[in-house]
């Protein structure tokens, strides 16, 4: 613990419209290190994972409070761009949503948009290798990236994160859509991003929490006295072994050992 | 023993043919269904036919000059429709430079910028725009928006841009300028609302994809949403092409009625439509055999740009 966290959540609160999504959270995320969010449907993993680069300000009614502190600074403070922020936090979605253009383009479009003045062609490359998709796709840089099969979509949507150079990725599930194949090449790759890259990481499959992650947070819905609100909060947040062989909580050793969820 | 049998057989007939009759319902139903389908196409073809058969002999007697020459003389059996021809392509034309940007100005607000509760009801009245006749456009455009405001535009536009050929004056206020700008106000709904339709259907995961990047709304408008939307755009303002090649009342009412062609938007014109609808009364013999056959080449035309709307829309889906 004697690198600074790349990130510190404080007493974080999310709502919706009124309802609250998620309640209470804290915890540090050190850099360079990769996080699994863990927990049963519904209990705000993906909304957790959404604080970072600010995604729940794009849902109208979302309400978030707390502070998000990234490097330092509070991401939620009132001089604070999003658009920056999501310029160093990437982000890697459930379902491969490559833009219907060319593969290259695909890459390039975050740089560009960024104002990107080096060397274009480097930096696909760079991206692409860094993806480990360059093999397959160097000599069709030109083809439309809905051509790619689903493993390599998703592939892409990472190469095409790390082009704009964040120092963050966040992933919401990003191999559920996947077969066992392309699962576990996104599993390897994510070993090699997180040399460089601190790795955020919502996951429904517990084996490949265990398999990937060095600390785990186990989210776990709570739910009020008339049994009409329910909202995530964070229950237990630990290294990853520890989560998984000798939980403190009961709710999360019920879950890991499959008992509900 | 028999006898029984005979009624159990007899029971599951009957059962058999009240199943029958259910089953009947298919073929019939695939008959009418074919039936209204084939009368479209019978009703079309039939005036395809009726139509070209009575323009025929305008089309002997003129030739080409039908099509390419300017004069339009019944009393001289002289038959030339090209300022018809040309007045009904500027004046759309002059249409959808206004009406493109306009409504995919809206669209796009409506869809990506309004606060939700906006949303609904303005959408909803932009909708209840298409729904106004035609002709209380024409006499709105005649009595309100051209002394108000089409004549003192044109009027400006002809003092300060007049050197430039289709900005030269004297303006007038029916004029091409004036029945485009109507023109533009009619077809701004249906590309509006086309346009929202297909900009609602851009996958969210795009959009989110480009936000996550780093993108601005409108970057993000920019790269996720106009490529996906571009060839549905395209039909969308084809549509209103189409509409506004074939608008009558309005234009009639607007274009000023006279049979020129000239470099000047701000000049008085004519429209195809507009002379079948101001000369039919009247004709007789040659001259109605020759409105008909403005309305043949109207009708050619209109088919010319919907099939080019297709095919642009299929290359840029298989692209």
């Amino acid at each position: 613990m004697s690198q600074e966290p790349a990130f510190s959540v404080r007493d974080l609160h999310v709502s919706y419209g009124g309802q609250p999504a998620l309640k209470d959270v804290g915890m540090d995320i050190e850099p360079c290190k990769i996080i699994a969010v863990i927990g049963p449907s519904g209990c705000g993993k993906s909304t957790l994972l959404r604080c970072f680069n600010r995604m729940n300000d794009l849902i109208p009614g979302a309400k978030i409070t707390g502070e998000v502190l990234y490097n330092g600074q509070d991401i939620y403070a009132k001089d604070v761009d999003p658009v920056t922020i999501r310029r160093s936090v990437g982000m890697v979605f459930q379902r491969p949503n490559p833009f219907p253009k060319s593969i290259r383009d695909n890459v390039a479009y975050g740089a560009r948009i960024n104002g990107y003045k080096g060397n274009m062609d480097e930096l696909v490359e760079r991206s692409l290798r860094g993806a480990a998709l360059w093999d397959e796709v160097k000599d069709n840089l030109n083809k439309s990236a809905l051509s790619l099969s689903g493993g390599q979509q998703q592939r892409l949507c990472i190469a095409r994160a790390i082009a704009v150079e964040p120092d963050t990725i966040l992933m919401d599930e990003p191999a559920s859509a996947l077969d066992p194949v392309a699962t576990s090449k996104i599993e390897d790759l994510m070993q090699e991003l997180k040399e460089k890259y601190t790795i955020i990481i919502v996951t429904h499959n517990m084996q490949q929490a265990a398999r990937v992650s060095d600390k785990a947070a186990f989210l776990y819905t709570e739910v009020n006295e008339t049994g009409k609100a329910r909202w995530g909060i964070l229950v237990e947040y630990d290294d990853t072994d520890r989560i998984f062989t000798n939980p403190r909580d009961k709710r999360t050793e019920d879950y890991i050992s499959g008992r509900f969820g | 023993m028999g006898e029984r049998r005979d009624l159990v057989l007899r029971g599951g007939l009957q059962r058999l043919m009240k199943r029958g009759a259910g089953r009947l319902a298919d073929p019939v139903f695939a008959v009418v269904t074919g039936i209204a389908g084939l009368a479209v196409l019978i009703i079309l073809a039939y005036m395809v036919v009726v139509t070209t058969y009575t323009a025929v002999p305008v089309f002997r007697s003129q030739g080409w000059s039908f099509i390419f020459s300017t004069d339009w003389s019944p009393s001289e059996g002289k038959f030339g429709a090209f300022a018809f021809i040309y007045g009904t392509i500027i004046t759309s034309l002059i249409a959808l430079l206004i009406a493109v940007p306009l409504s995919l100005g809206v669209a796009l607000f409506l869809t990506e910028i309004a606060p939700r509760w906006i949303r609904g009801p303005v959408a909803y009245l932009v909708d209840l725009l298409a729904a106004v006749p035609s002709v209380v456009y024409g006499l709105w455009g005649v009595f309100v928006l051209l002394p108000g405001f089409l004549q003192p535009i044109a009027t400006w536009l002809s003092v300060k841009l007049g050197w430039i050929p289709i900005f030269a004056g004297p303006a007038t206020g029916l004029s091409f300028f004036g029945a485009g700008v109507v023109l533009a106000i009619m077809i701004i709904p249906i590309i509006t609302s086309l346009c929202r339709e297909i900009l609602k259907a851009v996958p969210v995961g795009e959009k989110n994809a480009a936000f996550a990047l780093g993108a601005t709304r409108w970057e993000m408008i920019r790269g996720a949403v106009l490529p996906r939307a571009k060839a549905g755009i395209i039909g969308a303002v084809m549509l209103g092409l189409g509409r506004a090649l074939g608008e009558t009342i309005a234009v009639a009412l607007l274009v000023g009625s006279r049979a020129q062609v000239t470099a000047s938007i701000l000049q008085p014109g004519y429209s195809m439509a507009a002379v079948i609808a101001n000369q039919f009364q009247e004709a007789t013999g040659d001259h109605v055999s020759a409105l008909v056959g403005v309305g043949v080449v109207l009708f050619g035309i209109t088919i010319i740009v919907n099939v080019a709307a297709r095919v642009l829309v299929w290359r840029m889906v298989e692209s």
